[in-house]
C-alpha cells in the first residue's frame, strides 16, 4: 500500500492523467450499491470493493463540513510532517519544578482533568504518595484530608508538556526526564520509572513507595542526569526504532528498548564517577525493570505531537489520555479542549488472584504512544504482548493492519519487519475513525481500583466511541466554508 | 460401546477451541459422546457425570473421553480428534497471516492501484467518499444522488486541479473502453465518444448506434447538473478534451437537456477548439429526439441509418382507446414520451416536470393520459430502481387492466449490465394477463438494448411480442406508435 501522505501531497495538474482515463479497460474501485462491484466483476473487470458502512451515529453532515474546510488537508498534511519530522532525544534530567513549572501543593496528572472528587482510587493514592513524598502530611489520612479539603492545585500533564504513566502524578520535587525534540526544539518531560507492583503510579503510597521515590530523587536521577552529561545527549528515536525491529510495541512491552538504554548509559555511568555504592544500585534499578525505558518512550511521542498542535481545521489525534475517570483525546484543530468519556475497564489478565472486579478503569497518559505511531498500533511488531488477552500471533498483525483505516499516514522511521518493513500507521484522523467505526487499538497496564493496591494486570483497551464523536462534532462546528 | 480416556500433559488449548473441538469429535457417525478439555476441576464434574473414574490430571493438561459403537468408529473419532487440534491450533494451510482487512474508504481502497472509482453510497456520504478518490488521483463516477450543488462543484473544481474527471453526481451510465459502469449496454467497440448529462438518453443513443452498425469508443456521464450554470459545465469541458485526446474517438457527440445558455456558449467555443468535430444532441422541447441525435451522428460519420427496428404485436391493434397510460423506468425516456405525447394530444398527467406536462392530481390512477417515470425518488424511496425491481410495474400493470375503458398501456424495457436479468420474463406473462383481462388494452414497448446485452435482447424482445405487445427499439417511435393508436396525430 502507499502512503497516503505522498498521495495527499499530489496536488496539480497531472497531464495525461484524463487520457490515462481512456487509454484501455480501467481498474475500478466501488463504493456502495454491490450489484454495480458484481456486474463489473462479471465483465471481467479489475475491482477492489470498499467495504463501507454509514458513519458512526449518522455524522454525514459534520464529516462533509469538516472535508469540504479548505484548511484541512493543508492542516492535516502538516501535522503529519510534523509527527514522522521528530527527532526526539533525551537531553537531561530536570527537576519537576523547574521542568513543567509546579510548586508546593501543586500537582499534575495523568488524562483530561480531574478533581480529587472524581479521582478514581489510584489516583487518589498517588496524589496521597506525592504529598508524604513533599512532606505536605505525615499520614496517608492526613493526606487525604488535604485533598478532601479542596487544598490540592491539579492540572493534567499534558497542560504542561508532560505525560505521565497511569496515575501520572507529577510533584515538584520529582527528577523528570527531558526529551527534546531536535527538529522543532520543543521539549517533552516525564518522570522516571519506578517499577512494577507496588508504586506511586499505580496509586500505591505505602512506605517502601515513598522511600523508593526519595531514593530517585537523590540517587537515581542525578546518575542518570551525569550518565547523560557524558554522552552529551541520547537518541530515543534511534532506540524505540531499534526496539520495535525486536518485538517491542514500546507501550506494553518495553524489554528490548530496556535493554538497549542499559546498553547506552552503562558506560556513561562508570564514567561519570558515581560513587561505586550508588553505581551498582542504580544500574540494578535499571536493569530490573523492563518498562523503565516506558517514562522516555512517552515523552518522545509527546515531544513529537506538540508540534501538530494548534493547526486550524486539522483532524488529527494530539493527545488521548485517561485520568481513571474519564477517557480523554484533544484535537489538532480543537485547540486545548477535551473531548472526554467514561473511561473503561481494560480488557486483559490478571496478575495472581486478581480479577476483573479489582481493575480501576482505564487510567494513564501512556496512550500517547498509540497517539504517536507505538503501542497498539505497533502491535504487529510485538506478537509476544498478544497473550495478554489471550489472542494468536495473527491478532497482533490484524490490530496493526486495522488502524492504517484511521491513520493519516505510515511512519517511515517505526518499522515492522514481519509487514515487510512497512512504517506503523500514525496521525490518527478522528473523521477516519467516525467513518470507519474503527476506534485506536490501546495496550495498557491495569491498575487496582483499590489505592494503594498497585497494578493488578495488562491488556487491551477499547476508547469510548464518545470521544470521537465529540469531536468531529466540535471540528465541524469550527470549519470553514469553501 | 467401548469408553477411552487419555491425559495428554501439557497440551494446552483455550475453551472456546476445545468446544468446537468436542463438536467436531462428537459429530462423527457411531460416537455417543465426546469430552475433549482442559483437565479443570469444572470439567472433571462433567468427566464424572459422563460416567468415567476422575483421571489424575489438572488444569494444563488435556483429557480426551469418548465413547463410542466399536473400535472403528473410535479410531475414525481419534482422527478426527488430531486434525480438529491441528485446526484449532492454526499453523499450516489454515492460519498464516492472512490477508490486510477490508479497505473501509475509498482511499483505503485506492491505495490498491485503481484508476477510476464507482461511487453509489447514499448521496448524503458521497462527497468524503469521491474527495477520496481524487485525492488518491482516481477519476470519479457518483451514482449517488442528492449530493447538494455546491458540494458538486467543489468536487469538479478539485478534480478540474489534479486533471481528473467527475462523472455525475447522479451519473447512470458510463462506458468506459468497454467496461460498462452503473447501468451501461454492451455496444460494439467504434469511433463515437459521448458525452452525457443524462444516462438513459446515453443508453438509448449508443444502443441505436450499435444497431445502426456504430460503435462507442467511450460513454462519459457528467451528471444532469453539470450544463447548469452553478456548475458551468466543467466535467463536459473535461470529458470533450479527453475524448478530444483520445486517439480511438473521432467523434464526439454532447448529449444534454438545453444547457443553461453562457454555459452553452462556452461548450461551444471550447468545441470549436477541438481537432475532433462535435455533434450537438440537445433534447427538448423544439429540439430534437434520441433516434434523431442518432441519425444526425450517422450522417456526420457518412454511414446509411435506417430506422429503428420494430416489431408488430401478433394481432394489429385497432380500437377506440382513449387513454394512453405510460409507465416508464427511464427517466429521459419517460421525458421524450411526454413530450411526444403533449405534442398530439395537447396536454397530459405527468410526475416530471416538462412543458406540457400538469402535475397528477390522484397519484398513479389520476385519470386520462398519463406517463410516469417510475424511477423518480417519490417511487423508489425504500425500494430499489425499477431498472432493477419491477414490482411496482407489475403492479400498476394489473391496475391498469382492471380499470373499465380501453386504453394503450406504453413500457419501456432497458436491458444491458445492472438492469434486471430477465426483464420480459417477468413483464411478458403480466401483458398477456393484463391484455385477457382488460376490455381492450393495447401495449407498445420501448425496448432500449443491444444484440450483445446479458439479458439477450432478441429472446426479450419475442417473449414481449408473444405477450401481445409491439415493440421498439426507437423510444420516440414507440411513443407515436402510441400516439397514432389513439388516434393522435403521429
Amino acid at each position: 500500500m502507499t502512503d497516503h501522505a505522498a498521495h495527499d501531497h499530489a496536488v496539480g495538474l497531472q497531464d495525461g492523467a484524463m487520457a490515462s482515463l481512456l487509454d484501455g479497460p480501467p481498474t475500478l474501485v466501488t463504493a456502495g450499491v454491490e450489484l454495480f462491484e458484481s456486474t463489473l466483476r462479471d465483465q471481467g473487470a479489475e475491482v477492489v470493493s470498499v467495504d463501507w458502512r454509514p458513519p458512526v451515529d449518522g455524522l454525514s453532515d459534520e464529516l462533509t463540513r469538516i472535508a469540504a474546510d479548505p484548511r484541512t488537508q493543508t492542516a492535516n498534511a502538516t501535522a503529519l510532517e510534523r509527527i514522522v519530522a521528530a527527532e526526539p532525544r533525551w537531553v537531561g534530567i530536570t527537576t519537576a519544578g523547574d521542568a513543567v513549572g509546579i510548586e508546593r501543593g501543586q500537582f499534575l496528572h495523568a488524562g483530561p482533568p480531574i478533581t480529587w472528587e472524581r479521582a478514581s482510587g489510584p489516583m487518589r493514592g498517588a496524589l496521597i504518595a506525592a504529598m508524604l513524598y513533599e512532606g505536605m502530611a505525615d499520614t496517608p489520612e492526613q493526606a487525604a484530608a488535604i485533598g478532601e479539603a479542596g487544598e490540592l492545585e491539579l492540572a493534567p500533564c499534558h497542560s504542561r508538556g508532560a505525560v505521565g504513566p497511569m496515575a501520572g502524578v507529577v510533584s515538584p520535587s520529582m527528577p523528570m526526564f527531558a526529551i527534546r525534540n531536535e527538529a522543532f526544539g520543543n521539549t517533552a518531560y516525564c518522570t522516571l520509572n519506578e517499577g512494577l507492583g507496588k508504586v506511586l503510579r499505580y496509586g500505591a503510597y505505602g512506605r517502601e513507595v515513598i522511600d523508593r521515590l526519595r531514593w530517585m530523587q537523590k540517587v537515581l536521577g542525578p546518575a542518570m542526569d551525569a550518565a547523560v552529561s557524558q554522552l552529551g545527549s541520547l537518541d530515543v528515536r534511534a532506540i524505540i526504532v531499534q526496539a520495535m525491529q525486536m518485538g517491542d510495541e514500546l507501550h506494553n512491552r518495553n524489554r528490548a528498548a530496556s535493554a538497549l538504554l542499559v546498553r547506552e548509559v552503562v558506560p556513561p555511568l562508570l564514567e561519570a564517577g558515581i560513587a561505586s555504592s550508588h553505581l551498582a544500585d542504580v544500574v540494578r534499578f535499571i536493569n530490573g525493570n523492563e518498562h523503565f525505558f516506558l517514562n522516555l518512550g512517552m515523552p518522545a511521542a509527546k515531544s513529537a505531537l506538540d508540534p501538530a498542535r494548534d493547526l486550524p481545521g486539522s483532524s488529527v489525534v494530539v493527545a488521548m489520555a485517561r485520568n481513571g475517570t474519564d477517557f480523554g483525546i484533544q484535537t489538532s484543530g480543537t485547540g486545548d479542549r477535551w473531548f472526554t468519556a467514561p473511561a473503561s475497564v481494560p480488557d486483559g489478565l490478571f496478575l495472581g488472584d486478581y480479577g476483573p472486579e479489582d481493575a480501576n478503569p482505564d487510567i494513564g497518559d501512556s496512550t500517547i504512544t498509540e497517539t504517536g505511531g507505538m503501542g497498539g498500533f505497533a502491535m504487529a511488531a510485538a506478537p509476544a504482548i498478544v497473550r495478554f488477552v489471550g489472542g494468536q500471533a495473527a491478532d497482533a498483525l490484524h490490530a496493526t493492519r486495522s488502524m492504517y483505516a484511521i491513520a493519516l499516514g505510515e511512519h517511515p522511521h517505526f518499522q515492522i519487519p514481519i509487514l515487510e518493513f512497512r512504517g506503523t500507521p500514525v496521525g490518527i484522523d478522528v473523521t477516519r475513525i467516525v467513518r470507519t467505526g474503527i476506534v485506536p487499538a490501546v495496550n495498557t497496564g491495569i491498575a487496582g481500583k483499590v489505592p494503594g493496591t498497585g497494578q493488578v494486570g495488562a491488556g487491551l483497551v477499547t476508547p469510548p466511541m464518545e470521544v470521537f464523536t465529540a469531536a468531529v462534532r466540535a471540528l465541524a462546528e469550527a470549519a470553514e466554508s469553501p | 460401546m467401548v469408553d477411552h480416556l487419555d491425559v495428554r500433559r501439557g497440551a494446552y488449548a483455550d475453551s472456546v477451541s476445545l468446544m468446537q473441538v468436542s463438536r467436531r469429535v462428537g459429530d462423527v457417525d457411531g460416537v455417543t459422546n465426546a469430552l475433549i478439555a482442559m483437565a479443570t476441576e469444572l470439567n472433571l464434574g462433567l468427566l464424572a457425570g459422563m460416567g468415567y473414574d476422575a483421571p489424575d490430571a489438572g488444569p494444563n493438561d488435556l483429557v480426551v473421553a469418548i465413547r463410542a459403537d466399536d473400535d472403528d468408529v473410535l479410531d475414525a473419532a481419534l482422527a478426527e480428534l488430531d486434525a480438529a487440534l491441528a485446526a484449532s491450533r492454526g499453523g499450516g494451510d489454515q492460519a498464516g497471516f492472512g490477508d490486510a482487512p477490508a479497505p473501509r474508504t475509498t482511499r483505503d481502497a485506492a491505495a490498491f492501484g485503481g484508476q477510476l472509482a464507482l461511487i453509489s453510497v447514499p448521496g448524503e456520504h458521497a462527497y468524503v467518499e469521491a474527495l477520496d478518490a481524487l485525492r488518491a488521483g482516481l477519476h470519479v463516477m457518483i451514482f449517488s444522488d442528492n449530493v447538494p450543488v455546491d458540494l458538486e462543484v467543489a468536487l469538479k473544481t478539485e478534480a478540474g486541479h489534479r486533471g481528473l474527471l467527475v462523472m455525475g453526481p447522479d451519473a447512470g451510465t458510463a462506458i468506459v473502453s468497454g467496461v460498462g459502469l452503473g447501468f451501461a449496454n454492451v455496444v460494439s467497440p467504434g469511433t463515437v465518444g459521448i458525452v452525457a448529462a443524462s444516462g438513459t438518453g446515453a443508453q438509448q443513443l449508443s444502443c441505436l448506434l450499435d444497431d445502426a452498425g456504430i460503435g462507442v469508443s467511450h460513454v462519459l456521464g457528467v451528471g444532469g447538473r453539470d450544463l447548469k450554470a452553478a456548475v458551468g459545465g466543467r466535467s463536459t469541458l473535461q470529458a470533450m478534451r479527453a475524448l478530444d485526446e483520445d486517439p480511438a474517438t473521432e467523434l464526439i457527440v454532447l448529449l444534454s437537456k438545453p444547457p443553461d445558455e453562457a454555459v452553452a456558449t462556452t461548450i461551444r467555443a471550447a468545441a470549436g477548439q477541438l481537432a475532433t468535430p462535435v455533434v450537438f444532441a440537445l433534447l427538448g422541447l423544439d429540439q430534437g429526439e434520441l433516434t434523431e441525435a442518432a441519425a444526425e451522428v450517422a450522417e456526420a460519420l457518412g454511414v446509411d441509418f435506417d430506422p429503428p427496428r420494430s416489431w408488430d404485436a401478433p394481432t394489429e391493434r385497432s380500437g377506440a382507446y382513449t387513454e394512453l397510460r405510460g409507465l416508464f423506468a427511464g427517466g429521459t425516456l419517460c421525458q421524450e414520451a411526454v413530450l411526444i405525447a403533449a405534442d398530439a394530444f395537447g396536454g397530459v398527467a405527468s410526475n416530471l416536470t416538462v412543458p406540457g406536462a400538469a402535475p397528477l392530481t390522484q397519484g398513479l390512477d389520476t385519470p386520462g393520459h398519463l406517463l410516469v417515470d417510475l424511477g423518480e425518488d417519490e417511487y423508489t424511496l425504500g425500494h430499489p430502481h425499477p431498472m432493477i425491481d419491477q414490482g411496482l410495474r407489475l403492479e400498476r400493470i394489473a391496475a391498469e387492466a382492471a380499470r373499465p375503458g380501453a386504453r394503450v398501456l406504453l413500457l419501456d424495457v432497458v436491458l444491458g449490465h445492472g438492469a434486471h436479468a430477465d426483464p420480459a420474463g417477468e413483464l411478458a406473462p403480466a401483458i398477456a394477463d393484463a391484455i385477457a383481462a382488460a376490455d381492450d388494452l393495447a401495449v407498445v414497448v420501448s425496448l432500449c438494448g443491444t444484440a450483445g446485452d446479458p439479458q439477450g435482447r432478441d429472446a426479450q424482445v419475442a417473449q414481449l411480442v408473444q405477450a401481445g405487445a409491439s415493440v421498439h427499439l426507437s423510444n420516440a417511435a414507440a411513443a407515436y406508435r402510441a400516439v397514432e393508436l389513439l388516434g393522435g396525430d403521429a
